[in-house]
């Protein structure tokens, strides 16, 4: 077990990018992302990696798509408007089935917007950044810890599954700094199978292409792909639950949000009000299953967001709209107070939950 | 034990962000749980910098502070701007050096140190924040005095640990300053 270190979570994002075994990275500075190369511009050199500040996110994200065919591990970083940037590749990498992980810290939008925290690229990331039918996998990290834990965790299943993953944090899990226990180091892993590393003529060529012109192949290939998703929705959801034992309300919020609600819960609990969470951590796939078996305990759902209500949808979807879904959000980056959310939830449950 | 929220605010590089790393640091050495979140932005390049410390016995929720029970002001603007944020009790650390008025609310608690005007005397101009911090954790007890030292061994770079002796020098002069 490694000691315990004090870090920004863009820091340990970086940090645990190399631990897993990622050599390659390629980015693009923007606020309030841009530690995330600052680390990695000092460190990959002395380890025999590569940093590469890129012309622009498009070229960024093309070179890790380079790589990535290559079998390596990738990465890139930016925030939200870096990230619509990187779309097209980032549909590329899924067309060509290629693994690669994409961090976005997120920033108040639409065009530029702001610097200040947000998740208002709910939308971009769970219903496939790009064109196409596809999906990324999207993970919401709610501390420095989980900023580093699941950097492994996005690297392993994008290879697993072939597939370009998200780490989707907001500007404060970035910025801000709490205790982390780093993971083990692992080397960088072999080439897999279907990887694009020189045939020495002595094998049929790996061909990584997103382009497919026949119909009949195409039809097939995205069938395909659904197939994995769907093992994916089965197997791979996370989340947390808070005090959902007796809870007639339950909170779900993700990120800094999360956190905010936290302090609301413990509070309106000692004010006697029976509220729990549930904390999505995979976004994509979304936690279905412990949402729709809280359907038939409580009596709302309260979705604490900083956008305009993007991910309300989905829990709407995953209840069946059985139990109303409130709403408490700020945006533009704005963060609701503890309070904000305490009166929100006061506000339900003497409305009778 | 109680839970201590802090804000240190003023201008950009004046070392706020160093010194709330420096208790952030203590903190994790002492095996408390804690949070450090900085303000981020163009406001970090010479106009207005605060970062937000959170040291607790219970695993920390939200790690921005809206209502710190402890304070510490190096600017009139950031003094305009939390005073009234302060919980009822809280402590304030003022620089008098550099703000020009006195606390207006009564039930907090006020420390004035002329930090800037001391540490130019010591020759450490650029100490103004340690001297602060120490007679923040000398009054608050947020984390313990001989972690501080604790703290900048792990902080300061190897080959600027000369640096250490000035700041535990301001350390020293803001715990020992007697208005």
């Amino acid at each position: 077990m490694q000691e315990k270190v004090l870090m920004k979570g863009n820091e340990a994002i970086a940090e645990a990018a190399i631990l897993a075994g990622c050599r390659h990275y390629f980015g693009y500075p923007i606020t309030p992302q841009t530690e995330v190369a600052a680390y990695l511009a000092k460190k990959m050199p002395k380890i025999g990696g590569t940093f590469l500040q890129a012309e622009s996110e498009i070229a960024a994200i093309n070179m890790v798509y380079g790589v990535a065919s290559t079998g390596k591990l990738a990465m890139t970083s930016s925030s939200s408007p870096g990230i619509a940037l990187k779309c097209e590749g980032i549909s590329y990498l899924a067309g060509a089935d290629l693994p690669a992980l994409i961090v976005n810290v997120q920033r108040g939008g639409p065009g530029l917007g702001g610097i200040q925290p947000s998740q208002s690229d709910y939308f971009l990331a769970t219903r496939g950044p790009g064109h196409g039918d596809f999906h990324v996998l999207v993970f919401a990290p709610a501390s420095v810890q989980e900023m580093a834990d699941l950097t492994g965790r996005a690297f392993d299943l994008a290879m697993k599954y072939r597939m370009p993953a998200m780490l989707l944090a907001d500007g404060t899990m970035g910025q801000m700094m709490e205790p982390v226990t780093l993971p083990e180091p692992r080397d960088p892993q072999a080439a897999p199978d279907w990887a694009a590393v020189g045939t020495e003529c002595k094998r049929s060529h790996h061909v990584i292409n997103s382009l497919c012109l026949d119909p009949v192949q195409l039809e097939r290939a995205n069938f395909e792909r659904f197939e994995r998703y769907a093992r994916i929705e089965e197997n791979e959801p996370m989340w947390e639950e808070f005090m959902m034992e007796d809870a007639e309300i339950c909170v779900v919020s993700t990120g800094i949000t999360a956190r905010v609600s936290r302090n609301a819960i413990v509070e309106a609990r000692r004010q006697g009000v029976k509220v729990g969470m549930i904390r999505p951590i995979t976004l994509w796939p979304f936690p279905k299953k412990p949402l729709l078996a809280a359907a038939g305990k409580v009596k709302s759902f309260l979705c604490v967001e900083l956008n305009m209500g993007q991910m309300r949808e989905d829990v709407e979807l995953a209840v069946r709209c059985q139990k109303p879904v409130e709403l408490c959000y700020r945006v533009g980056g704005m963060i609701p107070s503890p309070d904000e959310v305490l009166d929100k939830i006061k506000k339900m449950n003497e409305e009778g939950g | 034990m109680a839970n201590h929220e802090i804000v240190i605010a003023g201008f950009g590089g004046q070392g706020l962000l160093f010194a709330g790393k420096v208790l952030a640091y203590a903190a994790l050495l002492e095996q408390r749980e804690l949070s450090w979140l900085p303000s981020y932005g163009p406001e970090m390049r010479g106009g207005t910098a605060n970062c937000n410390v959170i040291i607790s016995d219970t695993p920390v929720g939200s790690p921005i502070v809206d209502t710190p029970n402890i304070l510490m002001v190096m600017n009139n603007p950031s003094l305009d701007k939390y005073e009234s944020a302060v919980a009822r009790g809280g402590k304030v650390f003022v620089d008098s050096t550099l703000i020009n008025r006195q606390l207006s609310r009564t039930d907090v608690e006020a420390f004035y140190l002329p930090a800037t005007a001391m540490a130019g005397d010591m020759g450490l101009p650029t100490l103004a924040n340690m001297i602060l911090l120490g007679a923040l954790v000398k009054e608050t007890g947020c984390i313990r005095e001989e972690s501080i030292l604790s703290a900048l061994k792990k902080i300061v770079p190897e080959k600027r640990t000369n640096l250490i002796d000035a700041n535990m020098k301001a350390v020293a002069a803001g715990r020992n300053y007697r208005a």
